[in-house]
């Protein structure tokens, strides 16, 4: 009976009312992180998860009866009996200010800034004017602040869209940097500075000069930035974009498939996008997923072209005459299977070996040891991870 | 890995030795970086003055080819101030009178004249790991790839079991796996002298089960030979065939002319992989087979967790899957192989592999399983030894140091270390088909220090020979302050420098592991420049 009493108490020290409903908490976490824990929902932008606090959006703005303010729910702890109220009229009023305040301020040409339903030509002349020729934002459908603007049914005023001071930067193969489109929200570099470390952009300059930038002011090229594209795939909106075109084809299926990065041990779960059976992206998969808890390096997140490159073999080859020439599988297998048998009869199997490799599965590294000890019949089986 | 990858971040006292971890495993060295963050000490201890040491406490600089004399030393220290952990030596070790003989000649004085690290900074960081509640050693091929790199790898078992740091959370003795599925490539037998889950060949018992399980009789009891002696023996004329599936040993073997050499000499060299590669291009027969994208199967990671890989994309037309192919001409030569797939095939491997026999795909659907796993209701085991070790007691192994096998000389006056660059992966197969990739590093490159660049009149984007006692390659310099004076590194994915031109190919004992971190060259401006 005491026991449950003091388990009780205890429990009872740590609660906290969110929309009515009382919810306990570890002491530590965030409001953010008891509703997310309870599946409540509170819009976030600049936040990262196992980041520090950003702070700078102000989109996660919740109620606390008793204080006169809206605090922002990302960088509050949790106390003992607080009491919330996330999507009170007030929270909301707030939140579609903020939304509208980020859509005008930067060039959010989605159907949701300017939007006239009465005069769609004039909407779609003035999108391609301000994007310089080009068709919509390239993460339309894809973009956090656009879905909160949609979810908060945001509807701005035809406010010109201020040109962006800052030109796009395409100096390197993978990521574009476009400042048009960039909330400042700073997401980009608790992802580069919290979790990958790589300390290579921060914020620059001071109001409407604001940018992110690497080094003091550089291409990405030029700074201590490794491409590991943690920011990219940090990014909420449309300012940093993968390089890879695949976003014109956003109208078409695309395929995510989990699986295991295929570079080094450390094994990143990656999460592989593909449009017509060709990869378009790839992301680091679920960010509590070990062992890479959402994170990729260049290799991984970039270096996949050679999948559906043009030089894969594709037909069996026999040295014919000092030439390799194509076969059919019969024809190779026959030969194949032909020449060991001779060999193993002639000369014995321990003149024989077979090296497997530290890049195939398991299920074929194990099938390949077996076919040397028990087809071949030795145990000259090896495999170059010493080398 | 004794550790699990996210451990390390809870370690005290991280040292990383032998491993340029930022750009061979990038996401590993995020959590020591972030460790650092939260005021987790980092020991850096390298003789190329590599990107992590910007985050490291202090940079320790051996010259390579010295790591045991440092380790002794360390454990001089630890032993002298008594600082050593005594109850888990008691309990959980043997042979410790041994080891304290071992390391009593190396003074910081004679550990310093040895390896260049200053005394005070030895004392140092001995004193911080031994005094850390949980410190972790992590190292690459930088420890192993030398002709002593078992007695190095025992060296840092040493350390750790003098300290009491392993079987714990933040602790253990760390090795860091170069390509994806090494792990996976030795746990299922991909060595000579054992099969799955290391069981030894020449165990009756073993050959028997297998034998059973198989339903093949007459397995070999006899060890076979390690990748390096089959070359040997291939050279000499006494080896006639290899099927080689998805390596490309003749950019990523040491000396490679006497590779080429010897493969040359085969009767019959098949080679199966998913491009021409080098290796293929000699080839008697190239059979073609698929990428991680296109197949289903596991991959088991450097913390021996055997995680998913699954079809993301349909395979270009023609290639088969590897077990499909070795399966086929299995049956041609008159031993039946029958599977229907890849999970099948694990469902065998289960059977015969006591370490894996507790996963199945259904459990690993979501998040992978540390083995060993020896039955389905067992969560796996992120940190080995925490009761007790494979053997029983932890043996301590009383080692003293040896000098590598080429040093530097009048006629090659500098030391050569080959390794890996961020942007590329081993031979090149995969990431040199990437342009982008190929744009951030483009080629080959000879990194050195400003003085010896000076020294030799080289300017910092020439060309330059560069020649050891195998041969010669051409390649850019690169003047970096990552360079140590007397030590030149070159990446090895290159196959149009190949940096293995160079290499020794002499080897450790024990691992048979080439000399890759350490052998003699010289630098010299091109004839025709
Ligand atoms: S790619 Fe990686 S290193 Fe470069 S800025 Fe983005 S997060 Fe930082
Ligand atoms: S993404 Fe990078 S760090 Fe992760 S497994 Fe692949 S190569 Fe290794």
């Amino acid at each position: 009976m005491l026991y449950i009493n003091v388990q009780k108490s205890e429990a009872m020290e740590h609660v906290i009312t969110i929309n009515n409903n009382q919810l306990s908490f570890t002491p530590g976490q965030t409001i953010l992180d008891v509703a997310a824990d309870n599946n409540i929902y509170i819009p976030t932008l600049c936040h990262l998860k196992h980041a520090s606090p950003t702070k700078t959006c102000r989109v996660c703005v919740v109620e606390m009866q008793g204080e006169d303010d809206l605090i922002e729910a990302c960088a509050t702890p949790a106390e003992n009996g607080m009491i919330i109220h996330s999507e009170s009229h007030r929270v909301i009023q707030e939140r579609k200010q903020i939304i509208a305040t980020l859509l005008n301020t930067g060039n959010h040409n989605c159907s949701i800034r300017n939007l006239d339903p009465q005069d769609w030509t004039q909407f779609q002349m003035n999108v391609h004017q301000a994007d310089q020729g080009n068709p919509l934002c390239p993460v339309w459908g894809d973009c956090e602040l656009q879905d909160l603007a949609y979810m908060y049914q945001v509807q701005t005023e035809a406010v010109d869209a201020v040109p962006c001071q800052y030109e796009t930067e395409r100096a390197n193969p993978f990521i574009i940097r476009d400042f048009s489109r960039c909330i400042l929200c700073g997401r980009c570099i608790k992802a580069c500075n919290e979790i990958q470390v790589n300390n290579a952009i921060e914020f620059g300059y001071e109001g409407v000069d604001a940018k992110i930038i690497a080094g003091n002011d550089v291409t990405l090229k030029e700074s201590e930035c490794v491409f590991c594209g943690e920011c990219l795939q940090a990014c909420p909106v449309g300012a940093l974009v993968p390089e890879q075109p695949y976003r014109h084809d956003r109208f078409i299926d695309t395929v995510k498939t989990r699986t295991t990065c295929s570079y080094c041990g450390v094994g990143c779960q990656m999460d592989i996008y593909a449009q017509n059976n060709r990869i378009v992206k790839i992301d680091g998969a679920d960010d509590d997923l070990a062992p890479n808890y959402g994170s990729l390096c260049v290799k991984g997140r970039f270096g996949y072209d050679f999948v559906g490159s043009e030089h894969r073999l594709t037909t069996p080859m026999l040295r014919k005459n000092g030439e390799l020439e194509p076969v059919s599988w019969d024809e190779a297998i026959n030969f194949v299977a032909t020449r060991f048998n001779e060999i193993k009869d002639q000369y014995g199997p321990d003149t024989m070996g077979v090296l497997t490799s530290a890049r195939i599965t398991n299920e074929d590294n194990y099938m390949s040891q077996k076919f040397a000890r028990g087809v071949l019949k030795t145990n000259n089986v090896d495999h170059c991870a010493r080398l | 890995m004794t550790n699990t990858i996210a451990d390390i971040e809870t370690a005290d006292v991280i040292i990383v030795t032998g491993s340029n971890t930022t750009e061979n495993h990038p996401v590993l060295s995020s959590f020591m970086k972030r460790a650092t963050k939260r005021g987790a000490k980092l020991y850096v201890i390298e003789p190329r003055k590599i990107k992590l040491t910007e985050y490291a406490t202090k940079w320790l600089r051996q010259e390579p080819g010295r790591d045991i004399s440092w380790i002794n030393g360390m454990m001089r220290v630890i032993l002298k101030e008594d600082l050593h952990d005594k109850a888990f030596i008691e309990k959980r070790t043997e042979n410790f009178e041994a080891l304290k003989e071992a390391v009593e000649p190396y003074t910081p004085e004679f550990v310093e004249s040895i390896t260049g690290i200053k005394a005070d900074d030895l004392i140092e960081v001995a004193r911080e790991f031994a005094k850390a509640d949980a410190a972790t050693l992590c190292y690459c091929m930088g420890i192993t790839q030398h002709i002593c790199g078992t007695d190095n790898v025992k060296s840092l078992a040493n350390l750790s079991m003098l300290c009491g740091h392993l079987g714990k959370p933040g602790g253990g003795v760390n090795p860091l796996r170069g390509q994806n599925n090494v792990q996976g490539a030795c746990d299922m037998g991909g060595l000579p002298n054992v099969f799955t889950a290391y069981q030894k060949v020449d165990d009756d018992k073993a050959r028997n089960s297998y034998e059973q399980a198989w339903d093949i009789t007459g397995l070999s009891g006899t060890p076979g030979l390690p990748v390096t002696e089959m070359i040997d023996k291939a050279y000499k004329g006494e080896f006639k065939s290899l099927f080689i599936i998805g390596e490309n040993p003749l950019v990523s073997d040491p000396d490679l002319n006497h590779a080429r050499k010897a493969m040359e000499k085969l009767e019959l060299m098949v080679v199966q992989d998913i491009f021409l590669t080098e290796t293929a291009q000699i080839a008697d027969v190239v059979l073609p087979s698929l990428c991680f994208a296109e197949k289903n199967g596991t991959f088991t990671n450097s913390e021996r967790r055997i995680q998913r890989v699954r079809k993301a994309v349909e395979p270009p037309e023609g290639p088969w899957e590897d077990w499909k192919i070795i399966t086929a001409i299995a049956s041609k030569m008159g031993v039946p192989m029958d599977y229907e797939g890849p999970e099948q095939i694990f469902e065998e491997i289960r059977q015969v592999t006591p370490s894996y026999r507790g996963v199945t795909w259904e459990r690993i659907e979501h998040l992978g399983i540390h083995w060993p796993c020896p039955e389905t209701s067992h969560e796996g085991t992120p940190i080995l030894h925490t009761m007790q070790f494979t053997r029983g007691k932890g043996l301590f192994h009383a080692i003293s140091h040896v000098i590598p096998a080429e040093t530097p000389d009048e006629e090659y006056p500098y030391i050569l270390t080959t390794g890996r660059i961020l942007y590329h992966y081993h031979t090149g197969t995969m990431t040199m088909k990437t342009s982008g990739l190929n744009m951030l590093a483009p080629e080959c490159f000879v990194e050195i220090s400003s003085n010896d660049a000076q020294k030799l009149n080289l300017e910092d984007g020439s060309m330059v020979d560069v020649s050891s006692r195998r041969g010669t390659i051409q390649a850019k310099v690169e003047v970096s302050p990552k360079a140590v004076d007397g030590t030149v590194f070159i990446p090895f994915h290159f196959a149009s420098a190949a940096a293995n031109t160079l290499t020794n190919a002499k080897l450790d004992p024990t691992a048979k592991i080439p000399e890759f971190k350490v052998c003699a060259i010289k630098l010299e401006q091109p004839a025709t420049a």
